[in-house]
């Protein structure tokens, strides 16, 4: 029973999920390009770009995934006082189970108990998604699609970590993220992007870090010192000769994301996002009126 | 580009090194972590139940010579109970290390498709059969897809379709070598090469 004034979003839902994953965004797309020129030519590096992104041309020309593993998807909705999350959290669960059955998304939601696989996508919190009362007037869905090899190597650390000499300062930060980089190789299909937290306890730390996941590449950090922080682990990370596929070669991160959490005086957490280089994000803003909705895909 | 055509000769394989980008094309199967771990339990570590042998016969002739991928596809079943692969892209192959050697030797396998690169004890597997390991493109999916002609049947759709044993016919299916029967991994060698890097950047 929808309440007067409550849109019914699952079609607009579906689409959403369908644009991500199809649709390599154009920053990505432009970033994966800029990277194949920078590679020797004739290397297993340069072919692996190459293969990604004639694979990105071809996934947006037949409309199929780019990558098998669809991932989570995780919602970031954003709306305005009066609108019911309960349904709309029923309208993103049931155009999920749609977005499988036409095969945009795989079935990937695994009951750990018996080991049974939903079929459609849902299941407990399954997919993620979170809710933000805003003050303006329309509805903002964030959707990012997180695949599970790259969710394999993403990682937590505790400072100080005396192996690596981090102490609970950005530079500890820094030491952290490029051993992350370093262990997770090629693993998470790299070249990847990173989405870093610092600080918040072990939850909240690792929400932070994949929300950073949905800023744009050259989205640039309003906090100077974190700014300086993702150029330099964006440089450094490059120097790491780890390179697309982990083949060897001088991609191996197209971008770096940090963001901040205050944290208690205990605690210093620093947790990292992997995002494989198929970092399938979208976006919606749905305008309500009388009723009706307008809507825009980003 | 050099084409192979499965079942690979053991020259064929000795012949590839780590670097080289091949064209596979014939009759291969899907395996992941279920599969791998059904294969192994019972298989290998004992006698195949009768109510499998069917599946083991149709495993052991498929495998001979064979190549197993690690692959958890997107599909899409028609009104005639026919499927089609819509993106097919590798999966992670060290999840599989504890279980790759075994199945290397009992079913005499060629080749190994997936990505990541895997550990010791598959590139000792790859020396001795001899072997190779192949690493697909991750997340070149839809383009992959391109190259599964046919899907010939399934097994254990029980576990799952991404876990299923799909038997799939590819075409000039597009890898590379990053570890051969020679006792290379170009893994290990970035991995090094990184950790010294890593090294100068942390002073450590």
């Amino acid at each position: 029973m929808e309440k007067l004034g409550q849109p019914d979003l699952t079609n607009e839902f579906v689409e959403l999920v369908r644009k991500a994953a199809t649709d390599l965004p154009a920053d990505m797309q432009k970033a994966l390009t800029r990277a194949k020129g920078e590679e020797e030519p004739g290397s297993a590096a340069e072919g692996a770009l190459n293969t990604i992104l004639e694979n990105v041309e071809m996934a947006r020309r037949h409309n199929t995934p780019i990558c098998q593993d669809t991932g989570t998807p995780i919602f970031e909705v954003h709306y305005p006082l009066g609108i019911s999350t309960r349904a709309l959290a029923e309208q993103i669960r049931r155009a999920a189970a749609i977005a499988t059955e036409r095969s945009y998304l795989r079935p990937n939601a695994v009951d750990s108990v018996t080991g049974k696989n939903s079929g459609d996508n849902t299941g407990v919190d399954f997919p993620t998604i979170h809710f933000h009362e805003w003050e303006q007037e329309h509805i903002h869905v964030e959707l990012v699609l997180k695949g599970g090899g790259c969710e394999n190597v993403s990682t937590q650390y505790k400072l100080p970590d005396a192996r690596l000499k981090a102490g609970r300062d950005l530079d500890g930060v820094r030491r952290v993220v490029l051993d992350a980089v370093h262990q997770a190789q090629g693993k998470g299909c790299a070249p990847g992007v990173l989405g870093v937290a610092v600080g918040g306890d072990r939850g909240a730390s690792y929400v932070k870090s994949k929300q950073q996941l949905l800023r744009p590449l050259d989205d640039p950090n309003p906090d100077p010192q974190l700014a300086q922080l993702e150029e330099q682990l964006y440089e450094e990370s490059n120097t790491l000769g780890i390179g697309p596929m982990g083949f060897g070669g001088k991609t191996t991160v197209l971008g770096v994301k940090v963001g901040a959490l205050h944290r208690l005086p205990a605690s210093y957490f620093v947790s990292i996002a992997y995002m494989c280089w198929a970092n399938r994000r979208a976006s919606m803003d749905v305008v309500l009126n009388n009723g009706g909705v307008e809507v825009t895909y980003a | 580009m050099p084409k192979l055509t499965i079942p690979i000769p053991d020259e064929e394989i000795r012949a590839l090194h780590v670097g080289d980008t091949v064209y596979l094309n014939g009759i291969i199967i899907t395996g992941r972590d279920a599969a791998h771990k059904f294969m192994v339990e019972k298989f290998i570590h004992s006698a195949p139940p009768a109510e499998e042998a069917a599946l083991y016969a149709e495993l052991k002739r498929l495998l001979e010579g064979g190549v197993i991928y690690h692959c958890g596809p997107v599909v899409k079943k028609h009104d005639d109970g026919t499927w089609t692969f819509v993106a097919a892209g590798p999966t992670t192959s060290i999840r599989e290390e504890v279980y790759q050697p075994d199945v290397i030797a009992h079913f005499n396998l060629k080749g190994v498709i997936g990505k990541g690169g895997m550990g010791a004890n598959t590139l000792k597997a790859c020396q001795t059969q001899p072997a190779v390991y192949f690493h697909a493109i991750g997340g070149a999916a839809s383009l992959i897809a391109q190259s599964v002609k046919e899907v010939v049947t399934v097994h254990k759709l029980e576990f799952g379709v991404p876990e299923a044993m799909w038997v799939i016919r590819v075409e000039d299916f597009p890898v590379v070598v990053t570890m051969d029967s020679h006792g290379v991994s170009i893994h290990d060698q970035v991995e090094a090469a990184s950790e010294v890097k890593l090294k100068e950047l942390l002073a450590v």
